[in-house]
C-alpha cells in the first residue's frame, strides 16, 4: 500500500553518509538500502515522514519535514495550533 | 494514576499484575507477570472500543520479568497499559528488565511522534531508576516504533546507554533475542494487514458517532420542510441514510482499503460512496424526487470520502506532505458536495 507519489520531503546527502545503517534499521517502510557502506533511497514514495531516520543519523546526512500524516491531526493543527494526531486511537500502533 | 502520597522514595502502587519483588543494589524492583488475566483482556477490549482510552496507564519506572540478573536485557516501553501488556506477554519465559517511560498513557508510536517517548525521557528514566547500578551492560532495547522520538547517538552521549532497536511487533522479541539482537527486514516493517484494519473499525465508528448523529439530526430536521408545512415523516429516512454512510466510511473503507482503486484516501472514499449511491439509488431508497435523490447522493459521497480521508490518521503509511496535498483538494470539494446536497434536499422538499 502506498499513498501519493512524489510528495515526500525526505533528502539524503550521500556524500556525508558513513554507511552506519541506522536509517535502514529504524525505517518502518524499507525506504533505504545500504550498498558498499553507503545509504541509498530506494523507495521514496513509501516514506511516511516519521522522521526516525533523520533523528537517528549520527552525522545529519538526512533531512525530512516530519509530522503527523493524518488529516485530523492537520486540521487540529490549523484550528488550534497543536497537531494532535488522531492516531491516539489507532490500534495498529502498539 | 498514582495515589501515592508518601515522600520519596515512593514505592510503586501494588497492581494485580505484579507478582513479587527482586532485590537489587538500589532497592526492590517489582516483578511483573507475563500472563494476561481476564481483567487485562477486558481492559484491552474496553480501549479497543475507545472507552477510557486516555487513562489506561501504569506507573513509569523499572520492573523485572522472570528472574533477571545484571546481564539481563533492558526493554524500554511506554506507560500505556496496552503496549506494556503486549510486551510482558511477549516476554513470557524471558528474564529481563522493563524500563517504563512516562508517555502520558500514550502508545509508543504516537508518543514518539509527540516526543514524549524520546531521548529526554529515556535519559531521565535511566537516571531516576539508577539502572546503571543494576545492570552490568550498557544497552537498551527500544521498540523500533519509538525511533521517531529517539536519537540513538544522543541517548548514548547523555546516558551512556547504547540503543538497540528491537522489532516493530513485541511478539517478535523472542526471535530477536534468539538471533542476538538482530531483526529480520520483515520484523522491521510496519504493515497494515486486514487484521490490523478490522481491529480499528470499532474505534473508527465510535469516534465518528457524534458527528454522524449531529448530521443526521440536522438533515432530519431540514428534510421536514415542505410546501405543505413541516413534518418529521422523513426523519427516520434521514437517520438511516446518514448512519449507512457512517457505517460505510468507518467499516467498509478500512476493510477494503487496499483493494479500492486510487492512492488518495479521499478518492477511495469517493468510489465507495458512489457505489453506495448507486446501490441505494437503484433500490429507490434515496427519496421520492430526483432532486432529493441527487441531494442524498452527494451527502453520502461526501461523508464517506471525508471519513476515508481521516482514516489516513489510523493508517500506517501516509506522510504529512501527502495528506496535506490530498486535503487541499479534497476538503473543499467535500464541503461543496455536502452543502449542495443539503440545499438540494431542502429544495426537493419544497417542490
Ligand atoms: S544513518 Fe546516516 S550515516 Fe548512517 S547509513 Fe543512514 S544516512 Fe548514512
Ligand atoms: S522518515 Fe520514516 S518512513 Fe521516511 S525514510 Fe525516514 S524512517 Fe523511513
Amino acid at each position: 500500500m502506498k499513498h501519493l507519489k512524489n510528495v515526500v520531503t525526505l533528502k539524503l546527502d550521500e556524500e556525508k553518509c558513513i554507511g552506519c545503517g541506522l536509517c535502514s534499521t529504524v525505517c518502518p517502510h524499507e525506504v533505504f538500502s545500504i550498498v558498499d557502506k553507503k545509504a541509498y533511497i530506494i523507495d521514496l514514495d513509501a516514506c511516511m515522514e516519521c522522521g526516525a531516520c533523520a533523528g537517528n543519523c549520527p552525522i545529519g546526512a538526512l533531512s525530512v519535514d516530519s509530522g503527523v500524516g493524518c488529516a485530523s491531526g492537520i486540521i487540529n493543527g490549523l484550528l488550534n495550533g497543536s497537531g494532535e494526531c488522531c492516531c491516539d486511537k489507532g490500534g495498529t500502533c502498539a | 494514576m498514582t495515589d501515592c502520597c508518601c515522600k520519596k522514595p515512593c514505592a510503586p502502587k501494588r497492581e494485580p499484575w505484579m507478582t513479587g519483588d527482586v532485590e537489587t543494589p538500589v532497592g526492590k524492583v517489582p516483578t511483573i507477570g507475563t500472563r494476561l488475566t481476564l481483567r487485562d483482556e477486558l481492559g484491552a477490549l474496553k480501549v479497543r472500543f475507545a472507552i477510557g482510552r486516555n487513562n489506561y496507564t501504569i506507573e513509569p519506572g523499572l520492573y523485572a520479568i522472570g528472574e533477571p540478573t545484571p546481564e539481563s536485557p533492558v526493554f524500554v516501553s511506554a506507560n500505556y497499559k496496552l503496549s506494556f501488556d503486549h510486551l510482558r506477554c511477549a516476554l513470557g519465559g524471558t528474564d529481563g528488565w522493563v524500563l517504563v517511560l512516562d508517555t502520558k498513557g500514550i502508545n509508543v508510536w504516537c508518543a514518539a511522534g509527540k516526543g514524549t517517548f524520546g531521548t529526554a525521557e529515556i535519559v531521565n528514566r535511566v537516571q531516576q531508576t539508577k539502572i546503571d547500578q543494576i545492570v552490568s551492560h550498557r544497552k537498551l532495547i527500544v521498540p523500533q516504533l519509538g525511533a521517531p522520538g529517539v536519537s540513538a547517538p544522543e541517548v548514548a552521549k547523555q546516558s551512556g546507554f547504547g540503543v538497540l532497536y528491537g522489532p516493530v511487533r513485541a511478539e517478535d522479541l523472542p526471535k530477536f533475542l534468539a538471533a542476538e539482537f538482530k531483526a529480520t527486514p520483515e520484523m522491521r516493517r510496519v504493515r497494515f494487514t486486514l487484521r490490523d484494519r478490522i481491529a480499528v473499525i470499532p474505534v473508527e465508528l465510535v469516534i465518528w458517532f457524534k458527528q454522524a448523529l449531529g448530521l443526521a439530526i440536522a438533515l432530519a430536521l431540514l428534510s421536514g420542510i415542505s410546501r405543505n408545512g413541516y413534518s418529521l415523516a422523513n426523519a427516520p429516512h434521514a437517520f438511516v441514510l446518514v448512519f449507512t454512510a457512517w457505517l460505510t466510511g468507518g467499516a467498509v473503507v478500512p476493510l477494503l482499503l487496499p483493494w479500492i482503486p486510487a492512492r488518495a484516501f479521499s478518492l477511495k472514499g469517493l468510489w465507495v460512496g458512489l457505489m453506495l449511491w448507486i446501490v441505494l439509488g437503484s433500490a429507490n431508497l434515496l427519496g421520492a424526487s430526483p432532486l432529493t435523490e441527487l441531494g442524498w447522493g452527494l451527502i453520502l459521497v461526501s461523508v464517506v470520502s471525508f471519513m476515508a480521508l481521516n482514516f489516513t490518521g489510523t493508517s500506517t503509511y501516509t506522510s504529512m506532505s501527502g495528506v496535506k496535498k490530498e486535503m487541499k483538494i479534497a476538503i473543499p470539494i467535500q464541503l461543496i458536495a455536502a452543502i449542495s446536497g443539503t440545499v438540494l434536499i431542502i429544495i426537493g422538499g419544497l417542490r
